[in-house]
């Protein structure tokens, strides 16, 4: 009896371990940690800073665009500490060249973008230096998302605006809008919320008075991404919609 | 008495937790395929080259490996190594001794064996299967083979023979090594379309659209394959005719730009699709020939339909209808909708040829932050029980049942390659078979 008390016991307690150690399979945290790298033969940072358009009107936003690798902290003249890849918009009311540091472990780099900044043009009177397409790429400007959601944001909502006025402004130009997605989750799934994201700005364009056959929209889901980098930053850049003249 | 009353609910609860696993991983033994029960150990005897052609010896190569491989592939052998197995090489019955390869170390129970000779360019196969254990008896299955002499018939050849002791010792379930996986492929720097056979040999690609080109599926007869490519209008559902080697017509393909993932119902004569032509992605169902396109689902955000091969009644699918996707199931008139998944994201469902099983990539304690781990899962349909069959190795997506529901094939993100594998459908034995490029979205053909 005591025999066959201690067996079950034994085994009772045996499997309670094996629960417990199937209970503990923990994923692996395989973030790398850059704060342990030896600084002696840590790689140099590379920075890039894009502006984009990079000729405006004064009162006319202008997105900059940067990336760096192996910084361990970003700033920007005039702006501050930034994130080590990421985008901001500004309203620059002259000239300015942005200036970007970028340190790390193994040493600095510097990237800069010049953007000009002339005086508002007359009412209409059309800008005789730009093209359509210059001109659309300055004033239609591309619209954000959070994590797979197809919401328009409160900051979207005053870029669309933005874009149905030049829209409105130029009605026989005709749009493509692309959604896109992050590198995360299934390649179908993405390629349908890529389509949910391409018509919510749609139907908010449509809202704001362009006229539905104007507008295409296309789903790039993950196919086309902006950037490769598995970040946060580099998967804000890639969740959004992108629009371009329809041809 | 006392000690056992306080040892009792311990007990009961590791008892219940071990049923419970037990219960899904014994699934296996009521599938029907044979994965799970005792394996029969087999030993495949190099054949006995006949005659003085110099092709003999380097197609018998390929022609003895590629038997081995299918029969060790099958999942229903323990394969008797040929460090074990006896020197000879029989190339009859009559000059098989049965006891050499039944004793031990081999022990085999059955052993194939046969003769090889290439004979003004014709490839003649002899192959044997007989019984180690009935001396008086012992032939099982005889099967001859006469083709033209390539390579490529070596191995064909080898797949046959192999099928057929498959077929015979599992279950009167068909064996696949006959069978091709067609998948994705950016080698050629645009993603097309590709095709392998199941091992792995022979990768080449089917089409040369030069634009992006996503989620084949071949028809059940091998002689389509429909795909979603983006176009200039959007994405389209094309179909390529493997008769015709080039694109055909697919009339309601295109309605909308953006037609995704088809799916061939098992009798060939319907596709389902995802389409956005209403304004959201609904689940649509068409003729094979493109005509007849109705709508299914009316709640948007759904994709990846797959029919229930075995009735073509029911479609599983992906929908993101409450927020992050899940699998649901539904009848093919879109009542009856069921959800399968409770939580995370659930994705690419794959329906089992015996319709009884799912399985899909999942990620189960998905959430915004660090990137998720995608396994894939196998799960019963009427218990919603559920096997885990891909652990801590990358992100896995894309799970393909092969016909004889034994194996599954799947793509597996590493870093940022994406390759093919396949493992037993218990997660068993899984191998890489692609390795140059990026590859995904495979689907196993039907036969």
């Amino acid at each position: 009896m005591t025999f066959k008390k201690n067996r079950l016991l034994t085994s009772s307690l045996l499997m309670i371990a094996l629960v417990a150690v199937a209970g503990c399979h923990k994923k692996k945290q395989q973030m790398p940690s850059t704060a342990e790298a030896p600084p002696t033969n840590a790689p140099a940072p590379q920075a890039q800073l894009t502006a984009t358009p990079n000729v405006i009107s004064a009162g006319d936003q202008v997105q900059l665009n940067w990336r760096t690798t192996d910084a361990n902290s970003v700033s920007i003249d005039g702006i501050g500490d930034v994130p080590t890849s990421g985008v901001k918009t500004v309203t620059p009311t002259e000239s300015t060249t942005y200036h970007l540091v970028a340190r790390g472990d193994g040493g600095t780099a510097d990237a800069s973008a010049h953007v000009t900044v002339n005086a508002p043009p007359a009412v209409a009177v059309p800008s005789t230096q730009m093209s359509e397409e210059q001109d659309f790429n300055a004033h239609v400007q591309p619209i954000f998302f959070d994590y797979d959601t197809y919401d328009i944001r409160q900051d979207a909502q005053s870029v669309l605006s933005k874009d149905a006025d030049w829209l409105n402004a130029h009605p026989n130009v005709k749009v493509v809008i692309g959604g896109y997605c992050d590198e995360r989750g299934s390649d179908e799934y993405n390629l349908v919320l890529g389509q949910n994201r391409a018509q919510a700005a749609k139907t908010a364009l449509v809202t704001a008075g362009i006229a539905a056959d104007r507008l295409r929209v296309i789903s790039y889901g993950k196919e086309k991404p902006f950037c490769q980098e598995s970040t946060e930053e580099c998967w804000q850049l890639n969740r959004r919609d992108g629009f371009s003249i329809d041809r | 008495m006392k000690a056992t009353l306080r040892v009792l609910p311990l007990f009961l609860v590791s008892l219940v937790y071990f049923s419970a696993t037990q219960l899904s991983a014994q699934d296996w033994l009521y599938t029907g395929t044979k994965l799970g029960s005792t394996r029969i150990r087999l030993a495949a005897a190099d054949f006995k080259p006949v005659g003085s052609d110099p092709q003999i010896t380097p197609l018998k190569t390929v022609f003895d490996s590629t038997l081995n491989n299918d029969l060790a592939n099958a999942g229903i052998f323990d394969m008797v190594s040929k460090s074990l197995a006896p020197q000879a090489t029989p190339g009859s019955p009559q000059e098989i001794v049965l006891s050499q390869w039944s004793a031990a170390p081999a022990n085999a129970s059955m052993v194939a064996f046969g003769a090889f000779s290439v004979n003004s360019g014709r490839l003649v196969v002899y192959g044997w299967l007989d019984d180690a254990s009935n001396a008086s008896n012992p032939q099982v299955l005889t099967e001859q083979y006469n083709e033209q002499s390539s390579e490529d018939m070596a191995r064909t050849i080898a797949h046959r023979f192999a099928d057929a002791i498959i077929s015979r010792l599992g279950g009167g379930l068909n064996g696949i090594a006959e069978t091709k996986i067609y998948f994705v492929s950016n080698r050629t720097g645009t993603k097309e379309i590709w095709v392998m056979d199941y091992d792995g040999a022979n990768q080449h690609a089917v089409t040369h659209v030069g634009s992006t080109s996503l989620s084949p599926r071949i028809s059940p007869d091998n002689s389509r394959i429909a795909f979603s490519s983006l176009e200039r209008s959007g994405w389209a559902i094309r179909m390529f005719s493997q008769d015709l080697g080039r694109l055909v017509s697919f009339p309601t393909g295109s309605a909308g730009g953006s037609n995704l993932s088809p799916a061939w119902s098992a009798d060939g004569l319907q596709i389902a699709f995802s389409s956005a032509r209403s304004g959201h992605s609904e689940i649509w169902i068409a003729d094979a020939s493109g005509s007849n396109a109705h709508s299914i689902t009316s709640f948007g955000t759904d994709v990846s339909p797959c029919w229930n091969p075995r009735t073509d009644g029911q479609i599983a699918f992906v929908s993101g209808r409450t927020g992050e996707p899940q699998i649901y199931v539904m009848d093919k008139d879109g009542a009856n909708v069921q959800r399968m998944t409770d939580s995370g994201y659930a994705i690419s469902p794959s329906w089992a040829p015996n319709g009884g099983m799912l399985t899909f990539s999942w990620d189960r304690k998905y959430g915004p932050g660090a990137p998720g781990s995608y396994d894939i899962y196998v799960m019963d349909i009427a218990s919603k029980n559920w096997l885990q069959a891909t652990h801590e190795a990358g992100i896995n997506d894309f799970p393909s049942w092969s016909p004889d529901g034994r194996h599954i094939v799947f793509q597996r993100q590493i870093g940022h390659r994406t390759q093919i594998w396949t493992m037993l459908a218990n997660g068993t034995e899984q191998r890489q078979l692609t390795y140059t490029g990026d590859n995904m979205m495979p689907n196993w053909s039907w036969k």
